[in-house]
C-alpha cells in the first residue's frame, strides 16, 4: 500500500493549526501520514510535532520557502515527498501548489474535499450548487477545505527530523503592498462580518468594523456592495467572482442571499444573517436569522459581543 | 522615366521596411488564452438519477475567463501579436470560442473531447496543444465555474516547463510581466520572466463587451478543430449528489435578539 503524506499548512511563515486537520483526513485516506513542513528554517516544524496521529515529521528546509513560488514550492517539495496520496489544504496558495506537484509527477490533482467516505472523495462543484464524489485508481494530490475535518488532537510527540531540499524559483517579488487597514483579509480570517446593499452606505461599515475588531474577525462585502461603493473594494467582495471563504462564523448583515454571493460562503461552519426582510433568501442558510434592521441590531450585536470578549 | 538614384532610394526604403518589420516580429507575442465552456452561474443545478443535467442549463464563457481573454487582448495591444483562444470540449463548445471571437481574438481552436477529464489528462492534452501551436504566454480564469478548481493554469505550467502566477488581479506588459497577486497581509507585485502561464482574477480592469463587428466577424469564423487522444482518467466519478441540507436554523424576531444570538453563537456554537 502506498503512504500517505501531509503537505502541511504555512501561514505568515508558521504551521497552521488546520494541518492538524489534514492528518485526520489522511488517517480516511490510508494510513497515519508522514508530514511534511516547508520552511526556511527548520525550527518552524516543531510546532507540528504536537499533532496527535503523524508516523513522522520532515522538516523541508530550503530558502525557496521563503517566498512563495509555484514552481520553486512544487520542485523542492517533489524532492523530499515519497511516492504516494498528498493531502494539503485546500487554501489558495496552497491549491495552486498541489496543482503544480501532481502535474509535476503526472498525477491528478482533487481539490476542495469536503468528505472522505471508503476511499470516495467529495467535493463542491457548481460553486456549491451539487456535490461530486471521486474515486482515485493511483496516486493523486488531494487538498482538504479548512474547518470540515475534525482536528486530529495536540497529543503526538513525532521526531522531526530534517532534509535540506531546493527548487529553482521562477518568480521575483518587487515590491509587497500592505493593506491600508490592518485588518484581516476575508480569505485569511476565521470570522467573516459582511455587508451588502441594505447597509445603505459605505459610511455605516463602520458598524461592521467596530464588531470586526471586537472579536478579530474580517469585514466582507456582497458584489453589490463593492460595485455601487467605490470605498469598498473589491479585496473583500465574498462571492462566486470574489473570494470563497471557508470561516468557522460567516454575518451576513444587509445581504439578500443571492446565488453568487451564497457560491463564495455557503460552506461556512455557522451562519448569521440580519434582513429586514424575512423572505430574504439568505434565512435559508442561517443557522441563526434575525429578522430585524441593522440599525436595531448591529448595536446590540455590538455591546453584546463586547460584554463577552471583556 | 525613373532616375537610377530615385530606384536605389526605393530598394533602401524597402530594405528598411523589411527591417522594421522583422523587428516587430521579434517582439509580437504569440499569446493563448484557455475559454471554458460552463453552465450560466444564475442556472439551477438538477440531478438525474445520480449525475448532474445540464441539458436544460444555458452555457455561457467561465467567468473568469472573461478576465483572461481581456488580458490577452490586452498583450496584444500592448507588444502586437496574435491571440488564439484554445478550449477543450465537444461541439457544442464552438459557442464560446465565438464568443472569444467577437470580443477581439484573432484565431479559435476546439480540441474535440467531450468526455470528462481529470486533471492529468487535461492538462497534458493542453500542453501538447500549446506546444504545437507556440506560445510566450498563456492567460486563463483563476478557477472554471463548474469545477471551483483551479488546477489548470498552474498544471499546466509545470507540464511545460514555465513559470505561473495564479490569482492575478493586474498584468504589465514588457519582456517580461509585471503581475499583481495576493500575498499575505496585503499584494504582492511580482516579476514573471516569459514563457509563462497567468491564471486571472478578477481585477479592476473593465472586460469589453463584442461590438456589432466583432459579432458579425464571429459568426463567419472557422473553429479550427483539432482531434486527440485524450489519455486515460485515473480519477472517476463516482456520482454527483445535491449538496446536504442544512438543519433549519433559528430565526429571531427584532433586533434585541442580537443578544440571545451572541451567547448561542459563545455557549453552543463555540466559535466566539
Ligand atoms: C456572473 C455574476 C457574478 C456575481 N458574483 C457575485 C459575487 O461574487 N458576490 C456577490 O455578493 N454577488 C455577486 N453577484 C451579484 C448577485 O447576483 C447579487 O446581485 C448581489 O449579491 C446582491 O448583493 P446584496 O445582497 O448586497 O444586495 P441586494 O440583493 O440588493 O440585497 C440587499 C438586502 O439588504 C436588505 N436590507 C435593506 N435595508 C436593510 C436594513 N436597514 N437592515 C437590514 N437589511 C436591510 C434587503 O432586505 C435585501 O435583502 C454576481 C452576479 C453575477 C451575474
Ligand atoms: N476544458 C477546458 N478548455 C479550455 N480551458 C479550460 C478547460 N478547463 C479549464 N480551462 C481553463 O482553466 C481555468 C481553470 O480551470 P479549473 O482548473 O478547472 O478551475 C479555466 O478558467 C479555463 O481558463
Amino acid at each position: 500500500m502506498s503512504e500517505t503524506i501531509v503537505i502541511a499548512e504555512i501561514v505568515k511563515g508558521v504551521v497552521h493549526p488546520t494541518t492538524s486537520e489534514l492528518i485526520t483526513a489522511a488517517h480516511a485516506l490510508g494510513s497515519q501520514p508522514v508530514v511534511i513542513v516547508p520552511c526556511a528554517d527548520a525550527g518552524v516544524a516543531d510546532a507540528a510535532a504536537q499533532f496527535s496521529g503523524a508516523s513522522k515529521i520532515i522538516a523541508a528546509k530550503s530558502d525557496v520557502f521563503s517566498n512563495y513560488d509555484a514552481a520553486g514550492w512544487a520542485a523542492a517539495l517533489d524532492a523530499v515527498t515519497p511516492a504516494g496520496i498528498i493531502v494539503t489544504s485546500a487554501s489558495p496558495q496552497s491549491k495552486d501548489m498541489a496543482a503544480r506537484l501532481a502535474a509535476r509527477r503526472g498525477i491528478s490533482v482533487v481539490q476542495d474535499v469536503v468528505k472522505i467516505e471508503g476511499g470516495n472523495l467529495t467535493s463542491p462543484i457548481y460553486s456549491g450548487k451539487a456535490m461530486q464524489t471521486v474515486s482515485l485508481s493511483g496516486d493523486a494530490v488531494v487538498t482538504v477545505r479548512p474547518n470540515v475535518f475534525d482536528a486530529s488532537g495536540n497529543d503526538g510527540s513525532g521526531e522531526v527530523s530534517v532534509v535540506d531540499t531546493t527548487g529553482n524559483v521562477a518568480t521575483a517579488v518587487q515590491e509587497f503592498m500592505a493593506r491600508a487597514s490592518s485588518r484581516l483579509d476575508v480569505a485569511e480570517a476565521n470570522i467573516i462580518v459582511s455587508g451588502g446593499r441594505g447597509m445603505g452606505s459605505p459610511a455605516n461599515f463602520s458598524h461592521l468594523e467596530a464588531i470586526a475588531d471586537t472579536i478579530g474577525a474580517a469585514v466582507g462585502a456582497s458584489r453589490a456592495a463593492v460595485d455601487t461603493w467605490d470605498d469598498i473594494p473589491h479585496s473583500m467582495q465574498v462571492g462566486q467572482t470574489g473570494k470563497t471563504v471557508n470561516p468557522n462564523l460567516y454575518i451576513a448583515v444587509g445581504i439578500s442571499g443571492a446565488i453568487q454571493h451564497l457560491a463564495g460562503m455557503r460552506s461556512s461552519k455557522y451562519i448569521v444573517a440580519i434582513n429586514k426582510d424575512a423572505d430574504a433568501p439568505i434565512f435559508q442558510h442561517a443557522d441563526y436569522g434575525i429578522v430585524a434592521t441593522w440599525e436595531e441590531a448591529l448595536p446590540v450585536l455590538q455591546s453584546s459581543l463586547a460584554a463577552m470578549m471583556a | 522615366m525613373k532616375k537610377p538614384a530615385d530606384e536605389v532610394q526605393t530598394f533602401i526604403n524597402l530594405f528598411e521596411l523589411v527591417e522594421v518589420f522583422l523587428w516587430s516580429v521579434s517582439t509580437m507575442a504569440n499569446i493563448i488564452v484557455l475559454v471554458k465552456q460552463v453552465p450560466d452561474t444564475n442556472a439551477r443545478i438538477v440531478l438525474s438519477g445520480d449525475r448532474v443535467d445540464l441539458s436544460a442549463v444555458k452555457k455561457v464563457m467561465s467567468p473568469y475567463d472573461e478576465f483572461a481573454v481581456e488580458t490577452a487582448l490586452q498583450h496584444r495591444e500592448a507588444s502586437g501579436g496574435e491571440v488564439t483562444a484554445v478550449t477543450v470540449g465537444g461541439a457544442g463548445a464552438d459557442k464560446v470560442l465565438k464568443d472569444a471571437k467577437a470580443i477581439g481574438v484573432d484565431k479559435i481552436v476546439r480540441i474535440d473531447c467531450d468526455s470528462s477529464l481529470d486533471s492529468n489528462a487535461l492538462q497534458s492534452i493542453l500542453a501538447s496543444v500549446v506546444s504545437s501551436l507556440g506560445a510566450e504566454v498563456v492567460y486563463c480564469g483563476k478557477s472554471a465555474a463548474d469545477t471551483g478548481a483551479g488546477s489548470t493554469g498552474p498544471g499546466l505550467a509545470e507540464r511545460l516547463g514555465w513559470a505561473s502566477v495564479s490569482h492575478t488581479t493586474s498584468v504589465a506588459f514588457g519582456d517580461q510581466l509585471s503581475v499583481v497577486t495576493p500575498a499575505s497581509g496585503g499584494n504582492a507585485r511580482v516579476t514573471v520572466p516569459l514563457p509563462a502561464v497567468i491564471s486571472c482574477d478578477k481585477g479592476d480592469i473593465k472586460v469589453r463587451k463584442p461590438n456589432v463587428k466583432g459579432i458579425m466577424q464571429a459568426k463567419k469564423a472557422q473553429v479550427d478543430v483539432h482531434a486527440v487522444d485524450a489519455p486515460a482518467s485515473t480519477v472517476s466519478i463516482v456520482s454527483h449528489s445535491m449538496p446536504p441540507a442544512k438543519p433549519a436554523g433559528k430565526s429571531y424576531q427584532g433586533g434585541e435578539a442580537a443578544a440571545e444570538v451572541a451567547q448561542l453563537l459563545r455557549d453552543e456554537a463555540n466559535v466566539i
